[in-house]
């Protein structure tokens, strides 16, 4: 699998982006700088986490005129893999790849800590490993991870089945307990219409060993390489 | 300059620049003229405490400073030792206490990103952030003499603190692995904020603040000049005003993406060979930048000030010179090299000027609008500023405890926990009432509502991160090891004997790495102190380097860099002496490092106690009860160095499944701690123990000079026994973990004097300080 992490200015999971899925993983991932206009021929697109501009303004409001945003979105279009993990999430949704807004924790903080997530659709690009009901151990690390849209969005995110993770208890109960932010229905992770776009607040590339904490979120990208790899045989 | 300034200058100029009028005439002698207001204004910060460390540097030079692994000692942007032969530490410790008594949050924030500045302008990229932190009672339960207008103010000073830390290292994207808190009547109005930054950097890599190669240009680069924090440093070397409100706009105000940008360009030019040195604008901004980098290359800067951008157009010389405008570095740049420099820089969205070049002769002269407005040499503002030997009074002897262990605890027992504690707890005991007190006490209970607000896994290579062990331990990606570090303060037994005290501060440090399996390397220092005008302080401070340097030299842990603040205090009171110590040490392999938490059920506990046991200064006396009186013991640094060789074979030989020290909280706090995982155990002291200690309650709440626990498998205890004998250490085996309830009795005794659920006193522990806070 050929993954480019985008470096925005401001993004500081991108190094960890590169790491899980180089180093770890083994996949062939190299960085795309924010100034570009073009990507290289890619599996996947990775929008990391981080503070792109600052955050300031409103989270992602600035990177989504990066230049390279353009050629981010044709690969979207085109039916391109595109994961977006916190900021990454956030800049989606204000580039219009993903429906609804992050908005403010409901405690008004930063919040850095594990937290359990449950698949609730394992038939996407993003999670062919996994099953349904499976808890995932992650870390969560943001300020604006509150997921917010109107009902109707909702209902129809629901009806598709583009909920891919939900924040839970250890068991896979989604209890208002475990949700570390506000999230409506404790949405941690959404798909877009064509089911190629993934956006999470969690941190799978801060879950991909033992030594720190746990490595269930190389369960996520090992299943996105797998998809790619497939698909390329295909 | 268009300013007037009266000739001779009044008192009202000379406080403005911070000069008293003795070093004015002595400048006037030195430079054979009278100095321009320019001049005045950099004379003042460089000449202040803050810069010049006048009343300090003769006693620091002390410490030790060098190390076989010693790359850079004090004097540069930072301190670096090598770990490994591709690996070096970068690390340093700074203040930024006075700043957070008027505007914490900025405050705050801003000494974060000062302290990262330090560490990439080495070159090294910066892995890990701690933040030492104290502030007074955020309540009156413990000691009703605070004043409740003080409760708020501190509580206020506390969330700001913590919001600032949190809001420039999350978005810089450096995590905040570990840190202390201590609340004390003494820090009242007057927090100290503490950050110490650690780097990696391959020791070939590491590039400093030199000023070389006459032409050779200057680049400004990173943030625009404005009027924020002109004089931040004279600021810093006064008492604060009563209304510290108004000294607001000597604060300033930080970008953290400016910085995270910043970072990433110094980083991509570190190896460019036009590179020749860097520093970043740090207190006394350009001023002292300039000059420091042209005194340690022992050449001179020609600067042209109409080439610094300015963020308002109406600043001059003095204002530009002295501005604290925060994400900004000077670097010396090769000739050739200036358009390659820019454009990386650029390519970061960041801005970078030329604003003069190196000269052979050794002055910084300053040239604005066709005219020249400062001459000044170099050595006058660097390595000539005066230097004071400030009278010291005599050390008073420490007084007798009024109170013993039996008393102390019957004390204890008059006072509950108030109604409406979150937890409840059945106390069958005296002892069991005075560790609940002691448990939730705002200086033990979890930090957790500090350090969830702060990012401490970004970078993916937190082992340990904030409460996980004794220290925070970060691993190196490319190495099997990690390095661990610890922050450690103890203000109170400096109090108590000042000697002792900056003994006992290393020691904590180097028993915080022991007990995670690291090998102690070296150490930076923030010297936290009232006036040095006052005899009483200022023995205080000599005292402390003195016992500093006695413990560096014994355990063979040099000074490798540090900071000095003074005058913390204001009409409120003064804070006690903290020295905070910042070690690191090399954990060859992190899969061995070792967490305090008992980690299973069915392990020996074993206690390592080392010198005379006390309840002086203890956590039962000093924050339950404050009773502020004893003495500390002395350490044995024999036993401590037998003591390391001892703790790593164990840890490297797998003999040990937890490890965690006994410091001034006691052993029954240390056990606690241990059985915060819910995990609990059975404990019988023996009699030889408690006999040592001088009773029970001594046992219980008093501690030793060196004390720490393990846990070990039982099949390994024949083999811990034999490695303690070889290095003649004695220790106690205290039970075994297991169960669900901490149970502690002395051997022989049915009846336990502590019996506590584990669960309870997770309890305890998560739910204090929310609950101290009013949230």
């Amino acid at each position: 699998m050929k993954a480019g992490i985008i470096t925005f200015l401001g993004s500081n999971c991108d190094d960890d982006a590169l790491y899980a899925l180089g180093d770890v993983l083994g996949a062939d991932a190299s960085r795309v700088l924010y100034n570009e206009n073009e990507l290289p021929k890619l599996d996947l697109v990775v929008l990391p986490g981080g503070f792109s501009y600052g955050d300031y303004l409103r989270c992602g409001a600035i990177a989504r005129f990066s230049p390279i945003m353009s050629a981010v979105k044709e690969f979207a279009d085109a039916g391109g893999l595109v994961l977006g993990i916190c900021n990454g999430f956030q800049i989606l949704t204000e580039a219009g790849l993903l429906p609804g807004a992050l908005t403010r924790n409901d405690c008004v903080e930063f919040r850095c800590k594990w937290v359990n997530i449950r698949v609730e659709n394992n038939q996407t690009p993003f999670t062919g490993e996994l099953s349904p009901g499976d808890v995932l151990r992650v870390p969560i690390a943001h300020t604006e991870g509150n997921y917010f849209d109107r009902p109707e969005n909702i209902a129809r995110l629901n009806e598709e089945n583009r909920v891919v993770f939900r924040y839970c208890d250890e068991k896979g109960q989604v209890t208002p307990e475990a949700n570390p932010n506000g999230s409506i229905e404790n949405i941690a992770g959404i798909l877009n219409e064509g089911g190629n776009v993934l956006g999470m607040m969690p941190h799978p590339e801060r879950a991909c060993e033992e030594l720190l904490g746990s490595a269930d979120g190389m369960r996520i990208l090992r299943s996105i390489a797998l998809y790619a790899v497939n698909r390329a045989d295909a | 300059m268009a300013v007037e300034i009266p000739d001779p200058p009044n008192d009202k100029t000379l406080f403005r620049v911070g000069l008293t009028r003795d070093e004015y005439e002595e400048l006037c002698r030195r430079l054979g003229r009278k100095p321009n207001i320019v001049e005045m204004g950099m004379v003042g910060a460089m000449w202040s405490e803050h810069c010049a460390y006048k009343s300090s540097r003769l006693h620091l030079r002390k410490l030790p400073t060098s190390g076989s692994r010693v790359l850079q000692g004090p004097g540069e942007n930072a301190g670096a030792v090598a770990l490994t032969d591709n690996i070096a530490a970068v690390f340093k410790i700074e203040s930024h206490n006075h700043p957070s008594a008027v505007e914490p949050f900025q405050a705050a924030a801003t000494g974060v990103g000062g302290i990262i500045r330090d560490i990439f302008t080495m070159g090294a990229r910066p892995i890990a952030t701690t933040d030492p932190l104290r502030f007074g009672p955020i309540t009156d339960f413990y000691d009703p003499d605070i004043p409740r207008e003080a409760i708020e103010r501190n509580r206020f000073l506390f969330s700001g603190v913590v919001a600032g830390i949190a809001h420039y290292g999350n978005c810089v994207g450096i995590p905040t692995v570990g840190g202390e808190v201590v609340f004390d009547a003494s820090y009242s109005l007057n927090p100290l904020m503490n950050g110490m930054c650690l780097g990696v950097v391959n020791p070939g890599e590491l590039i400093r603040a030199f000023a070389q190669g006459e032409g050779n240009k200057v680049l400004l680069v990173g943030a625009k000049t404005g009027a924020d924090g002109v004089q931040g440093a004279t600021f810093a070397s006064v008492d604060l005003a009563e209304d510290v409100q108004r000294d607001r706009p000597a604060v300033q105000i930080g970008d953290p993406f400016l910085e995270k940008c910043l970072i990433e360009a110094t980083l991509a030019l570190k190896n460019h060979p036009a590179l020749v040195g860097v520093q970043d604008l740090g207190a006394a901004g350009l001023t002292s930048s300039s000059c420091e980098m042209a005194g340690r290359g022992g050449v001179g800067l020609k600067l042209n000030l109409d080439n610094v951008p300015l963020r308002q157009a109406e600043i001059g010389p003095y204002e530009i010179m002295l501005s604290e405008s925060q994400e900004r570095m000077l670097m010396i740049i090769g000739k050739d090299g200036v358009d390659a420099v820019g454009e990386e820089f650029a390519r970061w969205g960041l801005d970078s000027a030329t604003i003069g070049e190196v000269i052979a002769e050794p002055v910084v002269s300053l040239w604005w609008k066709g005219g020249e407005v400062a001459h000044l040499p170099t050595a006058l503002l660097t390595t000539e500023a005066p230097e004071h030997e400030r009278p010291t009074a005599a050390i008073p002897q420490p007084k007798p405890l009024r109170l013993d262990g039996n008393e102390a605890v019957r004390l204890a027992a008059k006072r509950a926990l108030p109604d409406d504690f979150p937890i409840k707890l059945e106390l069958n005991t005296p002892f069991e009432n005075a560790l609940a007190l002691l448990l939730a006490h705002p200086n033990n209970a979890s930090k957790r509502i500090v350090w969830q607000q702060y990012d401490h896994q970004v970078q993916d290579n937190t082992v340990f991160g904030p409460e996980a062990a004794d220290a925070a331990l970060v691993r190196l990606k490319d190495d099997p090891g990690g390095i661990a570090i610890t922050t450690d303060g103890p203000g109170h037994l400096c109090m108590l004997d000042p000697h002792l005290g900056g003994q006992h501060a290393v020691k904590e440090a180097y028993l915080n790495l022991l007990t995670v399996g690291a090998e102690p390397a070296a150490y930076t220092n923030c010297l936290n102190f009232a006036s040095p005008e006052d005899p009483h302080v200022m023995a205080g401070f000599v005292a402390i380097v003195e016992g500093m340097a006695k413990a560096s030299r014994a355990l063979e842990t040099p000074v490798v860099s540090g900071n000095v603040s003074f005058y913390n205090q204001t009409v409120g009171g003064a804070v006690m002496p903290t020295p905070v110590i910042g070690m690191v040490g090399y954990v060859p392999d992190v899969r061995r490092a070792l967490r305090h938490r008992f980690p299973r059920a069915g392990l020996s506990i074993l206690t390592v106690a080392i010198g005379d046991w006390r309840l002086d200064g203890s956590g039962l006396l000093w924050d339950v009860l404050c009773e502020r009186d004893g003495a500390v013991s002395a350490i044995d640094f024999s036993a401590l160095v037998a003591l390391k060789d001892f703790t790593l074979t164990a840890i490297y030989d797998g003999l040990v499944a937890s490890a965690h020290d006994i410091d001034s909280g006691g052993l029954a706090l240390a056990l606690a701690e241990c059985a915060y995982g819910e995990m609990g155990a059975q404990i019988e002291l023996p009699a030889e123990l408690v006999q040592a200690a001088g009773g029970l309650a001594e046992t219980l709440f008093g501690f030793p000079p060196i004390g720490l626990t393990l846990t070990v498998p039982p099949e390994k205890e024949r083999d811990i026994a034999a490695l303690a004998d070889a290095y003649s250490l004695p220790v106690y085996d205290l039970g075994e973990t297991g169960g669900e309830t901490l149970s502690v009795a002395v051997a022989g005794e049915t009846k336990p004097a502590i019996s506590f659920p584990a669960s309870a006193l997770a309890a305890i522990h998560n739910e204090s300080l929310p609950y101290w806070m009013g949230t």
